[in-house]
């Protein structure tokens, strides 16, 4: 008898062992495949004997490498045979080859349950095994309470038992919904009384994964696992086969204390004391000694006893428990202790294993202090051009965090970071530079040295691309504090960046242009050939096809004509408001190691150095940043040009005009725009983490005088707003998006990095009909997907069924009708929740169903649209306002607006030439069509009149309107704002003469 | 989730014995198992036993010809790894007595045997030599 007792299969290996290169092994190989195949084919000759042999080959085969495409049925119909050899190899094997979502495994689905349910313990545990290395959903259906009840069988021998605790974990990891674990906490404090080691080492698996998932359910297990350990460390009733060197189970010692770890505290005094005792005698009983496997398992007890140790925040307590504890004031002190080696670690970055290298990164990142950080920034900086690609971004952005905290002067910051750029600007984030111009713009003193340096690097042959945006930028600012030096006045430093333009990208090319402008505002009155030269690059760019840069050209161009108006325009930037390093959170968030948190982090995030209080001042408050720019800005581009418009709206269906006036207060100006939305577009990518785009709470509440009351709107959008604090960061401004589908039907409403929610619409009367397409982006699905619907009270929203997962990669379409009962501006939201692996997602997103939906535009003729509009005289049927403040724009743009909120805008109608009239109808279910009439003025001298039928309606109307109007949160993108208004356009005119 | 793969590989780079616990086409596997084998395998006496690869730290050790790479996720102790591993061999050397590369080439199943007794889905399952053995001592009896 051969020596497997399967002859054929020791003479294949050998045969494969023999060859002498992988050219022969695929022969032999192919050979045998060929064989396996032309037996199987006839597979009623076939021996269970001979099944079992080729079903080895075939893994032998699977194991080298090669595709066994093949033979699937034979594998999985072995689970079948009466006889344990080959039900044996029928489930090992397919558990190696198949995978859950193999269609074969369905096959076998009630084979496996008679073996899992029968008297047959072997059976049983080859069952419960296969099970629990590749069971999916099906089997968690139909066998998850089985195995729950095999587990906690009393009669259940522990061989069985411990295979049942896995097979359940893997039910329930993968399919939590499916597997009822309700009542579990009681069930899970009796099986942690188990004696047996196996069963309790499986179990202890088992609660891990309970456990991190919902940790206030077991709490009362808790003294369940200190008992465990007390009886492990007293090494009370161990049996011989379960100590390991002497040491009783270490395996689950370390399995038991990682459990531990996941509740936050323990609050009972006499566990806490028991858990402590556990613990000293861990602590203080291990030694090192010469048995490499003794040694091993002991430390590998003792560690997890540390990171359970500091878990408890319980380092002191244990310090001054045992006073002699030489291990924890290691951990303790063991900065002084590191430092002296300071010079090692520094030679272990050049170690041949990179995992030793890194560890000397993480090392010297964590000791570094007030004291060294010098020589270590220093070592870092000199490492860069050495260290693997891999490697030099955490490099580069450690060094830039090391180099803030523990800078002894600005000046060595400085040139930190000029030189991180310098040597591996490929490696420099933005946040880096950023954050370099921030402290500059921050710190007086240091901007001539910043500037001088900045000039110095220009003049460097090859320079990265990085460099040349923070020098132009920093020269842009401050070169004239240089300016009797050599090689800096403004001709030299325009001529010596003005190189640079032709090679730069498209990013860079806007801070050039920005750059010029300020050196042509800091030479006033300007040389004529610089401002020429200037000009002449200007106009080259008005041209240019990228739209930011081309509007930068044309502005600066035009601003510049101003003469001592661009003082005011230009002057410098005001200082930031002091924040936190976006850099040290950016860390923070790639810290994930978090079990490794030692004790020398946490020190080093708690010192930081004096020379980080950068600012003399008190931080600015946001708003009013802006202001600070100077006040022409403020003038030109949102000066009180007036406009006015008149509504009219007339019921067409049933005049009732028995209404009282319940909202006449018509007379409120707005009278500030919002200054700051253009400042942020007209800095763009100048501002360094530039204020946020203002959010639309603070938005709406900058005009006290639109809602005597807080509308809805506002209060939803308050409440959507606070909600989106889940870990996940949308993609995009969820308001914009809102905003630009309130103005068009299709498009995306909402996106994060797992999910994409699109919209796409269809209105017709006061019945709409939306699909919201939820895209999974990922490779895995996403569980627990609700949506719920919150309507306001004027529409009847009606969602269809929303699956529960959405599978990897797919769409599903999600329709939505929705009708509306009368007018309201309130908006109906969406209450979405999704899990994507561990982490829950929950976002409240408006839907856009907004009043404007519900119109449907009418063309009109001169005839039709007088009578109907002499009709209506006052309010509340005709409502008229002065609006202050709107966004400045042409005609046609204001018909596109009119459009795109779905109104009929009719050119020539009015004589007036400034004037848009434009008609509409309302559609909703208790006033059916109302006919809508609005006319705009354009003209200053006028004053808004706006007439209306259904007071409710117009009221509303003309708000939503005037919202467009001031262009508030969305409209068109962004005015061009000086240029674009210029000549035609009355209000422009007057704004300009303002 | 803990051990995501065993892996047994001679010095050769051959491989002896592998048992995933989490799904990879045989593609992924092969490029796997070339990646960590030129990475451990070059890898001498002197230096760490646990090396990150990918998104996993591979805990390995070398008996003679033979090296077993222990794949592992970052919630697993790797010093209870590396034990874990001694533990194996020591089990199959209860088994075969002194075992060596030619019986774990011959005796596969057996070997996966004595795994499957030990880890299930990535847990440890059994850490008693004679409950692991206790299956394949009852089937030797039979035959």
């Amino acid at each position: 008898m051969a020596l497997s007792g399967m002859r054929g299969l020791s003479v294949f290996i050998s045969d494969i062992r023999n060859c002498q290169n992988k050219e022969q092994e695929r022969l032999r190989v192919d050979k045998e495949l060929g064989n396996i195949r032309t037996r199987f084919k006839n597979e009623k000759g076939l021996s269970p004997y001979e099944k079992k042999k080729y079903v080895w080959k075939m893994l032998y085969i699977y194991m080298l490498g090669y595709d066994v495409d093949f033979g699937h049925t034979e594998t999985v119909s072995l689970i079948s045979a009466p006889k344990y050899p080959e039900k044996q190899v029928g489930y090992i094997v397919t558990s190696c080859i198949l995978n859950e979502n193999h269609d074969f495994l369905r096959m076998v689905i009630n084979t496996v349950r008679n073996d899992i349910i029968g008297r047959n313990e072997t059976f049983q545990c080859l069952a419960l095994t296969m099970v629990g290395n590749i069971g999916g959903r099906e089997f968690a259906e139909s066998l998850a309470p089985d195995v729950q009840k095999l587990l906690i069988s009393s009669s259940c021998r522990p061989l069985v038992r411990k295979k049942a605790a896995l097979c359940l974990l893997r039910l329930y990891r993968k399919n939590p919904d499916v597997v009822n674990i309700e009542g579990w906490s009681d069930r899970m404090t009796q099986l942690l009384d188990e004696r047996d080691f196996g069963v309790l080492t499986s179990v202890m698996s088992l609660f891990v994964a309970l456990v991190s998932n919902n940790t206030d359910a077991y709490w009362n297990c808790l003294p369940k696992c200190v008992k465990i350990l007390e009886r492990l460390t007293r090494n009370q009733d161990i049996p011989q086969e379960y100590t390991y060197y002497g040491i009783p189970s270490p395996w689950l010692q370390v399995k038991t204390m990682r459990a531990l770890q996941y509740f936050p505290a323990i609050e009972d005094p006499n566990i806490r004391r028991s858990l402590f005792e556990v613990l000293q005698r861990i602590l203080m009983g291990t030694d090192v000694v010469k048995n490499v496997n003794k040694n091993n398992a002991s430390h590998a007890v003792l560690f997890e006893a540390l990171a359970l140790v500091m878990h408890l925040d319980a380092e002191k307590e244990m310090m001054s428990q045992c006073e002699n504890m030489s291990r924890m004031l290691l951990v303790i002190d063991v900065q002084d202790i590191i430092k002296r080696h300071q010079a090692q670690i520094v030679t272990s970055l050049k170690d041949p294993d990179i995992s030793i290298r890194r560890r000397a990164l993480d090392l010297l990142y964590g000791m570094c202090d007030v004291s060294n950080a010098k020589d270590i920034v220093e070592e870092l900086l000199q490492y860069l051009s050495t260290a693997e690609f891999a490697m030099r971004e955490e490099l580069a952005l450690k060094a830039a965090i090391l180099a803030e905290k523990f800078a002894p002067d600005l000046s060595w910051y400085v040139d930190v970071i000029l030189q991180l750029i310098d040597k591996a600007g490929d490696f420099v984030s933005d946040d880096i530079w950023y954050r370099v111009v921030q402290f500059v713009t921050n710190n007086e003193d240091l901007q001539p040295y910043a500037a001088a340096k900045a000039r110095e690097y220009l003049d460097k042959p090859a320079l990265h691309e990085t460099m040349v945006k923070v020098s132009a930028y920093l020269l842009g600012e401050y070169s004239h504090l240089l300016i009797r030096r050599p090689g800096c006045s403004p001709k030299e430093i325009f001529a010596i960046i003005n190189e640079k333009l032709a090679t730069v990208s498209t990013a860079t090319i806007p801070i050039l242009l920005s750059t010029f402008a300020k050196i042509l505002m800091h030479s006033q009155p300007a040389d004529p050939e610089l401002q020429d030269q200037i000009w002449l690059i200007f106009r080259k760019y008005e041209s240019y096809i990228d739209v930011e840069i081309q509007q930068r050209a044309v502005e600066y161009f035009a601003l510049s004509k101003k003469g001592a108006a661009l003082m005011d325009i230009l002057a410098e930037m005001p200082k930031f408001p002091e924040r936190q390093s976006s850099l040290l959170k950016k860390a923070e968030d790639t810290e994930i190691d978090t079990a490794e948190q030692s004790a020398i982090k946490i020190r080093a995030q708690q010192q930081t150095s004096n020379a980080l209080v950068v600012t003399d001042q008190p931080p600015r408050p946001m708003e009013r940043r802006p202001l600070a720019w100077g006040n022409l800005p403020f003038l030109l581009f949102h000066g009180p040009f007036l406009f006015t418009f008149e509504c009219l709206m007339q019921d067409s269906a049933s005049p009732d005009h028995s209404i009282t006036p319940e909202n006449g207060v018509i007379s409120k100006s707005v009278s500030e725009a919002p200054a700051s939305d253009l400042l942020v577009d007209l800095l763009g990518p100048l501002a360094i983490e530039g204020p946020p785009a203002p959010a639309v709470s603070g938005e709406q509440t900058s005009f006290p005088g639109l809602n005597a009351t807080p509308s809805p709107v506002d209060a939803l959008a308050l409440a959507i707003l606070s909600d989106q604090s889940t870990g996940v960061q949308p993609i995009g401004n969820i308001d914009e998006r809102f905003h630009a589908l309130c103005l068009k039907d299709s498009g995306v409403l909402y996106e994060d990095p797992y999910i994409q929610i699109g919209v796409k619409a269809e209105w017709r009367g006061h019945h709409g009909r939306l699909v919201l397409f939820l895209g999974n982006k990922n490779t895995a699905s996403l569980s627990s997907v609700k949506a719920l619907i919150l309507p306001p009270a004027h529409l009847k929203m009606e969602l269809s069924l929303v699956p529960d997962t959405i599978p990897p990669r797919a769409q599903v379409q999600c329709p939505l009708v929705v009708m509306n009962l009368h007018a309201s501006r309130d908006v109906g939201a969406l209450d979405l929740s999704y899990k994507f692996e561990a982490t829950l997602v929950n976002v409240k997103l408006r839907l856009p169903a907004v009043l404007n939906k519900f119109l449907q535009p009418i063309q009109m003729t001169a005839e039709e649209f007088f009578p109907q509009w002499k009709a209506l005289a006052g309010p509340p049927l005709k409502l008229q306002e002065v609006v202050r403040g709107v966004k400045p724009m042409l005609l046609p743009e204001m018909a596109d607006l009119f459009a795109s909120l779905r109104f009929a805008v009719t050119p020539g109608l009015d004589v007036n030439p400034n004037n848009l009239v434009a008609t509409t109808s309302f559609y909703s279910e208790t006033t059916h069509a109302v006919l809508c009439l609005v006319r705009v003025e354009t003209d200053p001298t006028d004053r808004t009149q706006l007439r209306l039928t259904p007071p409710l309606l117009s009221d509303r109307l003309k708000e939503l309107i005037k919202d467009h109007m001031v262009g508030l949160p969305m409209a068109p993108p962004p005015q061009p704002p000086s240029v674009a208004v210029a000549s035609d356009d009355p209000g422009a005119i007057l704004a300009g003469l303002l | 989730m803990g051990i995501r793969f065993v892996l047994l590989v001679n010095k050769q780079g051959q491989t002896r014995l592998a048992q995933y616990y989490e799904y990879l086409t045989l593609e992924e596997r092969r490029a796997l198992e070339g990646e960590i084998v030129r990475k451990c395998l070059t890898r001498t006496e002197q230096q760490c036993s646990f090396v990150e690869h990918r998104n996993y730290k591979v805990v390995y050790r070398r008996y003679a010809s033979l090296f077993f790479l222990v794949g592992v996720d970052n919630e697993e102790n790797e010093l209870a790894v590396l034990e874990f591993i001694h533990l194996f061999v020591e089990t199959m050397d209860r088994h075969f007595g002194n075992v060596c590369e030619l019986d774990i080439m011959f005796h596969l199943e057996k070997a996966h045997f004595m795994l499957e007794e030990m880890v299930m889905n990535g847990c440890v399952v059994e850490t008693s030599k004679s409950n692991i053995l206790a299956p394949i001592q009852l089937m030797d009896k039979a035959a």
